[in-house]
């Protein structure tokens, strides 16, 4: 068992207040998955040649400054540094490989947890609750997030190993269920290149997904070729830099709940990680049919 | 006829826990009620919580005033709950007698292996609704999803709407009456006629359900028993 949650704003008030949302959707959902969570947060993409890179250490007193000086003498850029504990996001006008190598060269302990323009994941081990305690998460502002509480079933309870997967760029996945041929799934991309950060199912599932777009598909095309391609229990939630999308295997398996209304699009493994929303009574509740594609686009408006 | 108290007995669920709900719904509420006056209890603020008044087994009207998550009224007996709003997954689940009425929509599994009484469902129902019942009642007011009444032992399922996909697969006894278009039968489902006795029972679950559809709108579904026994000349297909 695990949770996913995912929130699309509508309305910029509802962008600029999205974590307070999010929180009591995540902590309701440690309920189904306690041992470790995540959260990927969208917001206004950087200017065309800038990357955000965020950065996981496991280790809270981390000298992110000193990593930031070291990249900027050494490539000759300039950055700008968050950090919130272990969790960096590191902005600079520099190509996701070269800072990937870089990076992979200098501090190999240093987990690259995603990269793009709008994209910010944060995941840890611990408890949903106390995570968003530890990363603010009630403080962030985005146009969308996607979220995960994961209950570890088939590979060990790491934050590596934790939900939202990345690949690319400014693309994260969450997972609900258990896929039974990830494996094969891996061997065909590793063939062509594509390496795994972990022995997790989802990665299979993301980077499959992500090798599709990369080849020209749209992420509906992609998610087309996933429903014949993923053999196992999936409710997957995915995200773009301006899009939301949710999927159900053809057995509809694992649950998800959407709420809409004028101002949100708010989805849940479970409505009561839901009832606490802003207008939810009026709200158009629905569950998403199996192998039918759901997706939500952010407005520019917001 | 016992009647219903009008005293309604509130519980706040923004207040009090579902626990401490369904201990008062097991030991405080009278098996017999010797007035001839049947508990009332209103459940205010659900807000989607699990497990809301599982196990009642004595005689009560509860209303549960919002949306409620899963196993709402499981192993009910008994009593007769209406849900004022949606239900999540498995609402009534083995449910023996009584009642539960959704007046919104139901997620999966509705009904699972209930043995008895009548689950009630005033809009939608996902799928494998009524999955292995086992004599209970099922009446939808909307359309079921797939897999409903999979490996059905006993009792009715009536839906007034559609149904998904492989609608009745693997059969037993129980009996399927759909109004709707069936987007696919399940293996050893069939179209039958109607009977004068289907005619009759769909009637009356019709007028106890509250909709006022007549039971010739219905096509009947059942199983075609083909599975019952090993054949032969299926070893060939091994």
């Amino acid at each position: 068992m695990c949770g996913i949650v995912g929130f699309l704003a509508k309305k910029r008030a509802f962008a600029e207040s999205l974590g307070d949302h999010v929180v009591p959707m995540l902590t309701c959902m440690g309920d189904r998955g306690p041992d470790s969570a995540g959260l990927a947060l969208f917001s206004k993409s950087l200017p065309e040649m800038v990357r955000r890179f965020s950065l996981y250490v496991d280790d809270r007193e981390f000298p992110w400054t000193d990593l930031g000086a070291q990249w900027s003498l050494e490539a000759g850029v300039a950055l700008e540094l968050d950090v919130i504990e272990n969790h960096a996001a590191l902005m600079s006008a520099v190509s996701p490989d070269q800072f990937r190598a870089w990076l992979k060269s200098h501090y190999p302990h240093v987990h690259l947890l995603s990269v793009g323009r709008s994209i910010d994941v944060y995941k840890d081990e611990g408890h949903p609750e106390e995570i968003s305690r530890r990363y603010r998460f009630g403080k962030m502002r985005g146009t969308h997030a996607v979220g995960h509480t994961r209950m570890a079933t088939e590979s060990a309870v790491s934050p590596a190993h934790a939900h939202p997967f990345t690949a690319g760029e400014d693309f994260c996945l969450v997972h609900n269920g258990s896929l039974s041929n990830p494996y094969s799934i891996r061997r065909k991309l590793e063939r062509l290149g594509i390496t795994f950060e972990t022995d997790n199912d989802t990665e299979a599932a993301c980077r499959f997904l992500e090798w599709r777009m990369r080849e020209g598909d749209t992420l509906e095309e992609a998610l087309q070729k996933g429903f014949v391609e993923l053999d196992g229990f999936y409710t997957l939630l995915m995200a773009t830099s301006d899009q939301l999308v949710l999927v159900r295997d053809a057995f509809a398996c694992k649950p998800a709940v959407v709420a809409e209304t004028d101002d949100y699009v708010a989805i849940s493994s479970e409505y009561r990680a839901l009832a606490h929303l802003p207008g939810i009574n009026q709200a158009r509740i629905f569950e998403p049919l199996p192998e039918r594609i759901y997706s939500w686009n952010v407005l520019q408006s917001v | 006829m016992e009647r219903v108290t009008e005293r309604v007995i509130q519980f706040d669920l923004a207040r009090t826990t579902v626990r401490e709900l369904n201990q008062y719904l097991h030991h405080q509420l009278p098996s017999e009620p010797s007035t001839g006056e049947i508990p009332h209890l209103a459940i205010l603020n659900p807000n989607g919580q699990h497990n809301i008044a599982v196990g009642v087994t004595v005689p009560a009207r509860i209303d549960i005033q919002g949306n409620a998550g899963y196993f709402v009224g499981g192993m009910n007996k008994h009593a007769d709950i209406v849900v004022h709003g949606h239900a999540g997954w498995s609402v009534a689940e083995n449910i023996m007698s009584g009642s539960l009425r959704v007046k919104g929509s139901a997620s999966e599994c509705v009904a699972a292996s209930g043995h008895g009484g009548l689950v009630v469902i005033e809009g939608d129902a996902s799928s494998r609704c009524g999955i292995s019942m086992k004599g209970c009642d099922i009446v939808v007011g909307g359309d079921v999803g797939h897999m409903s009444a999979f490996m059905a032992q006993a009792g009715s399922l009536v839906i007034c709407g559609d149904a998904g996909p492989n609608l009745g697969d693997s059969l037993y006894e129980a009996v399927i009456y759909i109004r709707g278009g069936i987007h696919g039968l399940g293996t050893d489902a069939q179209e039958e006629p109607l009977t004068a006795h289907d005619i009759e029972h769909l009637g009356s679950l019709l007028k106890r359900a509250e909709f006022a559809y007549s039971p010739k709108e219905f096509k009947r579904v059942a199983s075609a028993r083909t599975l019952y026994h090993w054949h032969v000349d299926a070893g060939a297909k091994y």
